[in-house]
């Protein structure tokens, strides 16, 4: 059901973990819906570089394989280079994900600007294009049709 | 894969050796259709009634009474079906459970939404189990049907089936219960526990795929479900599933046959996997009854933890099991089951359901719990769950 990249990730998830004295931390999902993903970012102030990135995930092996992916693609990245991480991305780089999990990749993607959103409040700045974080990344999502 | 333990089986078991050599002749050589006249079709007819008499053995029940379908889900949705459209005279009220198998409480909304029917769907308690004065309660002058599954598939809970069927009979109301689990697993007698309608289904007793039936008691009026040709006595249209009927009834004899001795084995080797597992790894819950409950089913919720994450690490050590996490069920909800007997979702996330089945071994199960222990701990590990948890219990 999954790629091998996926897999790969899930079983061998990249930069998981805590960063001490983080600049930013998003929190995002929640356990009702099988999901929530944090992530940590080590922010350069003035050069505003990633300079690393961790997360933790409570969730099935996409969920998992999304974060670990999602890290790697923002770190080293310049805050706005970040913005440009898109579920897109994400799911680009791990070889696609079934349709049902693709509201993981979402995550990933809600979970970094999360953390950046964190990140700009306590520094008082303005990121160009990041929207306060939702609470429930599944309002809105339609439900499934019914048949008979 | 080196080595798989399977430990699914109540989604399906492997189809014994031996059912498989009862099969064979019946797909090459002996090919007749059991409605042809002639004397070598006259073999399949036999095969098909000796398998008749196999299975109604085990139940107690007539030759006549048993009904094959394509499986359990097809006699599910039969009982229900055909007993509303021929009782609805007299009411249009069913009672279920919270509890029951899709196949029961998507054929009930399927009857309510589009049939008028009107349906009560009974509580359980913490363990599973359905309160006899719920279902009392909720009878009416209406009611005409009573459907409540003998053991449950998620978390093995033994329904008291007797009791049930008393209060049926005695308000004069049909009872159907989905034995899909419970059949060559528990003791069955439909006279004693005043059964009308049984489902069953051939996989989950080390039979074919693709065959089932519905037990109907000699005078209960339910019509054809499937139309056509006149076989299964003209209620189940169709030419018979000739290599299925046989293995069905093959497997269902040495399921029968073997019931005491092999029940008691994996009650044994459930009791022992449920004890390490609930000693050795803390924050764990076991879901379901501990007596009351099918000898191969263990049920357990580790909190902070995710099913399909659990589900897929131990896949990658060549363990099967299955999940009532939401991610399992393909919608964002965990299992019905779960929550009915008051789990949070969170918690109902973190299911973990291993069913034995007869070649499980004690090793397989010791190999099973120490390779879980390391798994709850690195998903752990990665939780901001278990971390906050952590953090507010310093």
């Amino acid at each position: 059901m999954y790629s091998e990249k996926v897999m790969d990730h899930f079983q061998n998830p990249r930069n998981v973990g805590e960063i001490e004295n983080a600049s930013g931390i998003g929190t995002v999902g929640n356990a009702k819906c099988g999901d929530i993903m944090r992530i940590f970012l080590d922010i350069d102030k003035e050069t505003h570089i990633i300079r690393d990135c961790k997360f933790k995930t409570f969730g099935c092996g996409a969920a998992v394989a999304t974060s670990s992916m999602a890290t790697e693609l923002v770190k080293g990245k310049t805050i706005e280079e970040a913005m440009q991480v898109t579920n897109k991305a994400v799911m680009e780089a791990l070889d696609g994900l079934p349709p049902v999990k693709v509201h993981c990749s979402l995550l990933a993607e809600e979970a970094i600007h999360a953390a950046l959103w964190d990140y700009a409040e306590k520094h008082g700045i303005v990121i160009e294009g990041l929207e306060k974080p939702k609470s429930d990344i599944h309002e809105g999502e339609e439900e499934e049709e019914e048949e008979y | 894969m080196e080595k798989m333990i399977y430990l699914d089986n109540a989604a399906t078991t492997r189809t014994a050796p031996e059912v498989v050599e009862a099969m064979l002749p019946y797909f090459s050589e002996l090919y007749g259709n059991p409605s042809s006249v002639y004397d070598f079709a006259g073999k399949s007819k036999e095969a098909v009634s000796n398998a008749r008499g196999q299975i109604a053995e085990v139940l107690g029940a007539k030759k006549e009474e048993i009904y094959f379908t394509a499986g359990g889900s097809e006699a599910d949705n039969w009982a229900l079906k055909a007993a509303f459209e021929a009782y609805q005279e007299k009411g249009k009220h069913i009672i279920t459970t919270k509890i029951e198998h899709h196949a029961i409480l998507h054929t009930c909304e399927y009857l309510e939404k589009q049939r008028g029917a009107r349906i009560t769907y009974l509580d359980v308690d913490e363990n599973g189990i359905v309160r006899l004065e719920d279902l009392e309660k909720a009878i009416t002058p209406e009611t005409i049907l009573i459907s409540i599954m003998f053991a449950n598939n998620e978390i093995g809970s033994i329904q008291p089936v007797k009791e049930i069927g008393m209060i049926a009979r005695e308000h004069g109301i049909l009872f159907h219960t989905d034995a899909v689990q419970a059949f060559c697993q528990v003791p069955i007698n439909v006279d004693e526990c005043c059964i009308d309608m049984l489902s069953s289904s051939g996989h989950k007793i080390n039979g074919p795929k693709g065959i089932g039936f519905l037990y109907i008691r000699k005078g209960v009026k339910i019509r054809s479900f499937v139309h056509g040709g006149a076989q299964e006595r003209k209620r189940r249209a169709g030419t018979e599933n000739v290599p299925g009927i046989v293995g069905y009834g093959e497997a269902a004899k040495r399921a029968f046959d073997s019931m005491e001795e092999r029940t008691a084995k994996e009650r044994e080797l459930r009791d022992y996997l449920i004890k390490r597992i609930t000693t050795e790894i803390p924050y764990v819950k076991l879901n379901g009854h501990t007596e009351k409950r099918l000898p191969n089913n263990v049920n357990v919720s580790f909190r902070f933890v995710e099913g399909e994450s659990l589900l897929l690490m131990l896949d990658s050590y060549g363990i099967c099991g299955s999940s009532g996490s939401a991610c399992t069920s393909g919608s964002l909800d965990p299992s019905h089951v779960l929550l009915a007997i008051g789990l949070p979702h969170e918690i109902a996330h973190g299911s973990l359901r291993l069913t034995l089945g007869e070649d499980t071994t004690r090793e397989d199960l010791d190999y099973t719990v120490d390779k879980l222990k390391e798994i709850v701990q690195n998903l752990r590990n990665m939780s901001p769950l278990y971390e906050d948890f952590m953090k507010n219990n310093k």
